[in-house]
């Protein structure tokens, strides 16, 4: 009926010399508490290596020059990536123009408008789906949309295909978000005779907004480090764009296209873009939290 | 507001306007379900124009159900439905021609839980104003003043309307939570247990602040505390079951209830 009175835990009857049981006890708990701390510090070992290594190959090659040139032709050396730095930040800009409001706006719906209706089961259910898809499909998809629509790999292309790859996370942390807003403000809004509109409005959002830049900002940094979407999509470019609709330099493929050439300078270019974006996507991730620990 | 002291029965009869309705909320033959579950039993009562009427009962009763009818905050939950009428005024507020949001607009409603939007203090209470698309500073910054003396909070805050309604005490945010509801001027102002939360004193000083408003507003308020009940309250209203068992002066109530179950359950008996 008791098993807690088998143990004996009534601190006046037990004996309290030290015996085999408490020993072994205390003995598990040490080793336990030793194998916690050194698999934590482990799981810190790849970043720190990352980083160490980024640091180390691409630093010689970092200056100004690297952010306002083009790409070196095959062999040659000197020259930057400027192309490919504007390229990423536009089809980021884009995917996040398409995939923000629609991933926010879903969020609204499917928790203050219906959420029990069967539609927004359905879209919960669907985001959640999306979120599984390998990176690459969204680039297929994209490709079959836009690509071969328009008959040429462009930065709408890439942007969609980020959108595509965004558009979860941003729905179903906008969610959360929206959830984790008390429902007591909702009802002393509704108690004053706001409507639904105002009382997401004035109440709902600002409230929820700082968790829901959160999300934004960690699919931002998502995106920018994707190779897959773009490869079959944005292609690449050693020129600067002209426009929206031809091939356009993103770093992701260049680190992906330079690092598989033999020339020297190139793979060493190629480190140096791995260091300007991993501080990018570190930057998007630091705004983030700082974003959100402001609300705290 | 200096006569507070002895909250004297009847209206001195040179503030009164005009003639208190005896029915100034009227309850007929109502019948409240969630879902299939009913919540109120054929309730008809009358409430008193501009005196504190009190609603008791173990949990689970339905006065809280009632209560939330009274501006029609049930609506908000699925699958509810109701038979009967209420009426406010002689009108009903089922009626079509009524909007449910100027309804709630025109009755104030205070929460259990002090319930301020992480605003500053002066958004708090212009909210209601906001909503229906005043943005006048000069009406604003009279009816933060307003209400804030309403709610007896003025001059704890004037000097940092501008800070987060969040800083404050739980006992202010409460009153900050009064003075926002009466902002829009309402004519009846809800009070669902406003001081199950607070501390006794901050609670002395929400009981003595109803005693003064009801000079203006018709006051209803669901309350676990039956010392407060005979504190602040005209009329106490004793639910059971989702019936209403027996309603009448909190005086009679108190001291000579008519039916056995008031008795047991204000001498401690059951509940």
């Amino acid at each position: 009926m008791d098993p807690i009175a088998s143990h004996s835990l009534d601190f006046f009857d037990s004996d309290l010399s030290v015996n085999s049981k408490t020993v072994a006890r205390s003995l598990t708990n040490r080793i336990l508490s030793g194998v916690c701390i050194t698999l934590s510090l482990l799981t810190m070992v790849p970043l720190v290596s990352i980083i160490f290594l980024l640091l180390e190959k691409g630093l010689p090659l970092l200056g100004a020059g690297i952010f306002t040139e083009l790409p070196p032709a095959a062999g040659m050396t000197g020259g930057g990536f400027g192309n490919a730095i504007l390229g990423t930040l536009v089809m980021v800009g884009i995917g996040l123009a398409v995939s923000a409001p629609a991933g926010i706006l879903s969020a609204i719906f499917i928790n203050e408008y219906a959420p029990t209706s069967r539609l927004a089961q359905t879209v919960r259910l669907v985001a959640k789906l999306l979120t599984g898809i390998p990176s690459i499909i969204c680039g297929v998809f994209a490709f079959a949309v836009v690509v071969m629509a328009t008959g040429t790999f462009s930065a709408y292309a890439g942007g969609l295909a980020l959108a595509v790859l965004m558009l979860p996370t941003i729905l179903l942390t906008s969610e959360q978000a929206l959830m984790g807003v008390q429902s007591a403000y909702r009802e002393a809004a509704y108690g004053l005779g706001a409507t639904r509109f105002q009382t997401i409005a004035r109440v709902v959002l600002p409230d929820a907004f700082p968790a829901i830049m959160t999300g934004v900002m960690l699919a931002v940094a998502r995106a920018a480090g994707e190779t897959a979407p773009l490869i079959f999509t944005a292609l690449f470019s050693q020129f600067w764009a002209k426009s929206l609709n031809e091939p356009t330099a993103s770093l992701s493929v260049l680190i992906y296209n330079f690092s598989t050439v033999p020339f020297p300078h190139q793979i060493a270019m190629a480190w140096t873009a791995s260091l300007v974006l991993v501080a990018f996507v570190t930057l998007a991730n630091i705004t983030a939290q700082t974003i959100f620990s402001r609300k705290n | 507001m200096q006569t507070s002291k002895e909250a004297p029965e009847k209206m001195t009869t040179d503030q009164s306007i005009s003639p208190e309705r005896p029915d100034f909320i009227s309850v007929k033959d109502f019948n409240f379900f969630y879902g299939k579950k009913q919540a109120l039993h054929a309730i008809n009562m009358d409430i008193p124009e501009r005196q504190v009427t009190a609603l008791i009962g173990p949990s689970g009763c339905g006065k809280s159900t009632l209560l939330r009818n009274f501006n029609r905050m049930n609506e908000l939950i699925d699958g509810v439905h109701h038979e009967g009428d209420i009426r406010i005024l002689g009108k009903s507020i089922y009626d079509k021609g009524i909007e449910v949001i100027s309804l709630r607009r025109s009755i104030g409603m205070v929460f259990q839980k002090s319930n301020p939007f992480p605003k500053s203090i002066y958004e708090n209470v212009v909210f209601a104003l906001r909503i229906s698309g005043t943005s006048k500073k000069s009406e604003l910054d009279e009816c933060v003043e307003r209400s804030l003396r309403g709610a007896a909070l003025w001059n704890e805050v004037k000097d940092r309307l501008h800070e987060s309604a969040l800083g404050l005490s739980g006992g202010q945010m409460q009153r900050l939570c009064i003075a926002r509801a009466i902002a829009n001027r309402p004519k009846v102002l809800l009070m669902d247990e406003p001081c199950s939360a607070l501390d006794p004193i901050a609670t002395v000083k929400v009981e003595e602040l109803i005693r003064e408003l009801k000079q203006q507003f018709t006051i209803v308020i669901v309350t676990h505390n039956m010392q407060q009940a005979t504190r602040c309250s005209d009329k106490t209203a004793f639910f059971y079951l989702g019936k209403l068992v027996e309603y009448a002066d909190t005086q009679k109530i108190f001291s000579n209830p008519s039916e056995k179950q008031t008795e047991d359950y204000i001498t401690g008996r059951f509940g």
